[in-house]
């Protein structure tokens, strides 16, 4: 199954940017998860968790965000975001 | 005589002092120009990506926004200067001063009325010394601009244009900064950031530029409404990245200068002292020999 191009970024500078199979974001009217293939969409995000399961498995990585906008086209998902608040590489513990 | 010789050294002295200063705010300015210029690139993805979500609503959807629109019921328009906190910089501020004016001069010629926000202490001084009222004004970061403030600016500016008539609102705002094109080359510009014009200055992207048909979520309207202040605060924020970068190039430039000018001041004063006390050593001797001649015609 094909990947998606994540570009996480923030006003003042890239957070992450990589591959991955799937990312869950809060989008306007509640979690929305995207696979490769998604219909391309632009949504409104609000304060919550953006987690992002690497491509080739692994930990899934989360974000704690204030608020922006998610654009995914052809595989290529860009994640705006006002400010991260915490995050990074979870610990195993939270699993997923 | 004597005196001359010293009055000299103490010139040299004191440009020597003067030199030393101006050598160090050189250094501090070099060093800091590296780390503005990276703040102007890291936040490039994100009004590109920002400019390209504001096209693809603007061009796939037939929403109209309040900023998208000449608002035609007042004549005030805002103007917002970026200049620099501390001078030092050559003529940075000064030329961005003189471009406002021009502005200013213009938008009152067509029969507006400006309110000016400006930011910047050196800005809010050349205007509160001449008695002109400031709508706004915001100081002590000019060098090293945070989104904090540039969101508190974006805020008070989009306030202001939603306001009411009646209620100090504002139909268009204007920003003028200074821009940085390379090490040598800083220029004024003045670009009208509301009502937007949407799609204008987005370069031109190097893939194949058609935008995909999105599906909003939840609908347009609320994409939209969400994307244009983020939109207002990334262009504001760039601005003052790009003004920050222009005046520490500035700064370095005006230092570097001055340190050369110190120099050659100094080389001028050690020349003249030098000359000082060859002439005041000629003068002891010829007055030695003649005091000699003196006494030996007496006797």
């Amino acid at each position: 199954m094909a990947d998606i191009e994540v570009d996480l970024v923030a006003a003042d500078g890239k957070v992450w940017s990589g591959t991955a199979q799937r990312i869950i974001a809060p989008a306007g009217d509640g979690e929305m998860g995207i696979l490769a293939g998604h219909t391309p969409v632009l949504t409104v995000l609000k304060p919550g968790e953006i987690r992002v399961l690497p491509a080739g498995g692994g930990e899934v990585m989360r974000w704690q965000v204030e608020g922006g906008f998610l654009s995914f086209d052809s595989n290529q998902a860009t994640v705006v975001v006002d400010s991260v608040v915490s995050g990074g590489r979870s610990s195993a513990a939270s699993g997923h | 005589m004597a005196g001359s010789q010293r009055i000299y050294k103490a010139r040299i002295k004191s440009t020597q002092s003067l030199k030393k200063m101006f050598r160090a705010q050189e250094l501090i300015a070099a060093s800091r120009i590296g780390r503005a210029r990276d703040r102007v690139s890291l936040a490039a993805p994100y009004s590109r990506a920002i400019t390209r979500a504001v096209s693809a609503v603007a061009t796939h959807s037939n929403v109209t926004h309040p900023f998208l629109v000449e608002r035609a019921d007042t004549s005030r328009v805002a103007v917002l200067l970026i200049a620099s906190d501390r001078g030092m910089a050559g003529a940075y501020s000064a030329s961005v001063i003189r471009e406002t004016e021009r502005l200013i001069e213009r938008l009152e010629r067509e029969g507006k009325t400006v309110a000016l926000y400006v930011s910047g202490r050196r800005a809010e001084t050349y205007y509160t010394f001449r008695g002109r009222e400031l709508a706004g004004s915001w100081t002590g970061s000019s060098d090293a601009p945070s989104t904090d403030v540039a969101g508190e600016i974006a805020d008070t500016l989009l306030d202001a244009f939603r306001a009411p008539a009646d209620a100090g609102g504002i139909a268009e705002v204007h920003v003028v900064y200074t821009q940085f094109v390379n090490m040598v080359t800083q220029r004024p510009r003045v670009i009208r950031l509301l009502p937007l014009e949407v799609v204008e200055g987005v370069a031109p992207a190097d893939e194949s530029d058609t935008l995909p048909l999105y599906e909003f979520e939840p609908e347009p309207a609320v994409v939209l409404d969400a994307l244009l202040p983020r939109y207002v605060r990334s262009r504001i924020y760039a601005s003052l990245l790009q003004a920050a970068a222009s005046e520490l190039a500035a700064r370095q430039r005006a230092m570097h200068t001055a340190t050369e000018n110190a120099e050659d001041l100094i080389r001028m004063y050690t020349r003249l002292a030098n000359q000082a006390r060859q002439g005041e050593i000629t003068q002891e001797i010829s007055e030695i020999v003649s005091g000699a001649d003196a006494l030996a015609s007496a006797s």
